[in-house]
């Protein structure tokens, strides 16, 4: 395939260009960059990228940003109820006037570099580049990003925003956001991280570790809005310790194509994590979620629920893998997966995947594929309901299981507001 | 509306449900104020005849019209009926998973007075309206807060589609079969809810395989449905010799017929 070639050479003398200019991590960056020459992009021949073809990826020559885009231009979409404690980017870039952070004592946030040597123990730790061309390649380049370190014992009620705005610059750019978040023993936090852009091609190509120690607890709330021309690539990777709890909340409504990986690695004893998942697609949108739930520890505990909305022509892909480990007895595991098809020619691939190795577990999973009942659609219709109202309404029953989970207040909100468009 | 006024006139009605012929010239004319009751053996067509009239898809007219308050009841969308004061009690309401029973009555109602050029209630003004028709149906006021139907009993079922018509105040309602699985006091409280809507300028259709909740609901007339077509009309007795003689001499009769 001769454009993953050039998009491997593409990315080398981007690299080779830029390298001494990016802060620090130089050896990290190094084998990271070389983990990619030897990777190259995925291709539809590797399992995990069996139905999400990315040649317009590998076939676009996205441009490092050199110039960081105008904050004014994109201002609006700063504002909101989540502005009061907030980190924002544009086009990849830190800007601080589009930022206000109040914090108390014991919580750091801060675009990389960090001053805080005491997590960059972290950083590129979690989140592994094997195999992962795409980790790989932000790893190599990351340059602009947040940190958050929750100190030990600390709970912070004041959702923290990580936003990242991109506009539209006229031509292909790429820019490789990269989080990480650590919560100290028995620490509190919720988090919630925005990507946002109304058009212009770009590829967001995102990575981020959390690590959440012994008895604390992350909220994490994920709205991925991009352009409807763009492309958005995300790792997340988390760690847990003994009796912590994570959990997420992943709604994903944007971009021409997405994917998603998730892991978390269940490590201590207790730990506890929920991953939901909203993805919604229309016209010809690919949107892929990976996740992959491991556990390693006894009596850990695991709730999955992803939930797609496909309409148009778009094609939604789950992929959920949950291994139990034979060090893992007495877990619990519950994942589902269901699907709306709104059109006939919507798809989705749905793949829930149990690994039990050991043998005192409680383990269930569940696919389902179906489109909204006619039986439902005529019986409100019968009392009045017009058609479209119909639709939306029974949509957005399908989409409340996930949303009324959210915690977030304004992200509940605005989520109302923009989903379902599509529903004619 | 004058008193005297046909609110439906059916007139030589055919058509097919699931591709079968069902209805095979049905004429009937119902005035304002009127009760009619729809008799009949199982499979006579008294389902068929219900949704056509709500304008269920896979029910085809093939021949013969509809005039529901002088219009073309056949060319109105299943909203616009519902919108123009027609409603369908549903045999067998079906559930709906993360809509609330409020909410969507809230929302059914609106669109009605959205339609006839009234102003929308608001949540307050909506749920005392609620509280208060819940009451007359003796609908337990948490079910209200439940999913539409999501485990409801049988009879639970019945008597929300009894508060949705004391809500909603149909001009005709099609009652179909709502007698089926209640016990005597579900009858009663049902009858009831029916009764308090009735009125000089509303109609009713009731559709049932029984005589009993004729006993409590009187009809104004009787019609006997066997083989896609009344066999036999009358008066409210018409349903008491039903409920000695059975259907089987009509069901006779109707073979009979060419």
């Amino acid at each position: 395939m001769t454009g993953v070639l050039e998009i491997r050479d593409h990315f080398q003398s981007e690299f080779d260009r830029a390298a001494r200019k990016l802060p620090g991590f130089e050896s990290t960056r190094k084998a990271a960059m070389e983990r990619f020459a030897a990777l190259g992009l995925p291709t539809g021949s590797e399992e995990a990228w069996r139905f999400t073809d990315i040649t317009p990826i590998a076939e676009t020559q996205f441009k490092a940003v050199t110039r960081p885009g105008d904050p004014a231009r994109v201002a609006d979409l700063a504002r909101g109820p989540l502005q009061a404690c907030q980190i924002a980017f544009v086009d990849g870039q830190h800007a601080p006037r589009l930022s206000k952070l109040d914090l108390p004592a014991g919580v750091t946030v801060e675009p990389i570099p960090f001053r805080d040597a005491s997590i960059e123990k972290h950083l590129t730790k979690l989140a592994p580049v094997d195999g992962r061309a795409f980790t790989a390649l932000n790893t190599a380049f990351m340059r602009d990003g947040a940190c958050i370190r929750i100190g030990k014992g600390i709970r912070f009620d004041t959702p923290i925003h990580i936003l990242f705005l991109s506009t539209d610059r006229g031509a292909p750019y790429v820019t490789h956001p990269r989080v990480l978040i650590v919560a100290e023993e028995g620490a509190h936090v919720s988090i919630v991280e925005s990507f946002v852009g109304i058009s212009g091609v770009y590829l967001t190509n995102a990575v981020n570790e959390i690590a959440v120690a012994e008895g604390a607890t992350v909220e994490y709330t994920r709205v991925q809005r991009e352009s409807h021309q763009a492309y958005h690539v995300a790792a997340l990777q988390v760690r847990q310790g003994r009796q912590s709890v994570f959990k997420s909340h992943s709604i994903a409504l944007g971009a021409a194509i997405s994917r998603m990986d998730t892991g978390t690695e269940l490590a201590g004893e207790g730990a506890e994590v929920t991953l939901n998942g909203l993805f919604e697609g229309t016209g010809r949108q690919i949107v892929d979620n990976h996740t992959f739930i491991d556990h390693i520890s006894p009596h850990t505990t695991s709730r999955e629920l992803y939930k797609g909305i496909l309409g148009g022509q778009s094609h939604g892909i789950f992929d959920g893998r949950i291994v139990v480990r034979a060090t893992a007895q007495k877990t619990n595991a519950v994942q589902a997966s269901r699907n709306l098809l709104l059109s006939k020619e919507a798809i989705v691939n749905t793949k829930p995947q149990l690994e039990i190795l050991a043998n005192d577990v409680k383990c269930k999973h569940g696919a389902t594929i179906g489109q909204l009942d006619e039986d439902v659609l005529f019986y409100l219709r019968s009392r009045g309901i017009g058609l479209a109202d119909a639709r939306r309404l029974l949509v957005h029953a399908f989409a409340s299981e996930i949303l009324d989970q959210v915690s977030v207040e304004a992200v509940r909100a605005q989520l109302g507001g923009c989903l379902f468009m599509m529903v004619h | 509306m004058s008193a005297t006024h046909d609110l439906l006139e059916i007139r030589d009605l055919h058509a097919t449900a699931g591709g079968k012929p069902v209805l095979r010239g049905i004429h009937l004319t119902v005035k304002a104020g009127e009760v009619h009751a729809i008799m009949g053996p199982n499979a006579s067509g008294k389902s068929t005849l219900a949704h056509v009239l709500a304008g269920r898809d896979g029910f085809v007219v093939t021949k013969g019209e509809i005039l529901y308050k002088g219009r073309d009841l056949l060319a109105m969308s299943p909203e616009e009926r519902a919108r123009e004061g027609l409603f369908l009690a549903f045999q067998y309401p079906v559930e709906i998973p993360g809509v609330g029973n409020t909410y969507f009555l809230k929302n059914a109602l609106n669109a009605i007075r959205k339609h006839r050029g009234l102003p929308e209630l608001d949540a307050v003004e909506f749920l005392a309206l609620v509280r208060e028709k819940a009451r007359i149906v003796k609908i337990d006021e948490n079910l209200l807060n439940r999913p539409v139907n999501e485990g409801f009993s049988g009879g639970e079922k019945k008597r929300n589609e009894i508060l949705q018509m004391a809500v909603l105040q149909p001009t005709l309602s099609v009652l179909d079969e709502t007698d089926s699985g209640l016990d005597i006091d579900a009858l009663r409280v049902v009858a009831d809810g029916i009764n308090g809507i009735r009125g000089p300028d509303r109609a009713m259709i009731v559709v049932t395989h029984y005589q009993r909740l004729l006993n409590y609901v009187v009809p104004d007339k009787v019609h006997v449905l066997a083989g896609g077509r009344f066999v036999k009309s009358g008066g409210k007795e018409l349903a008491l010799e039903l409920e000695q003689r059975g259907y089987g001499w009509l069901e006779e009769k109707a073979a009979a017929a060419p």
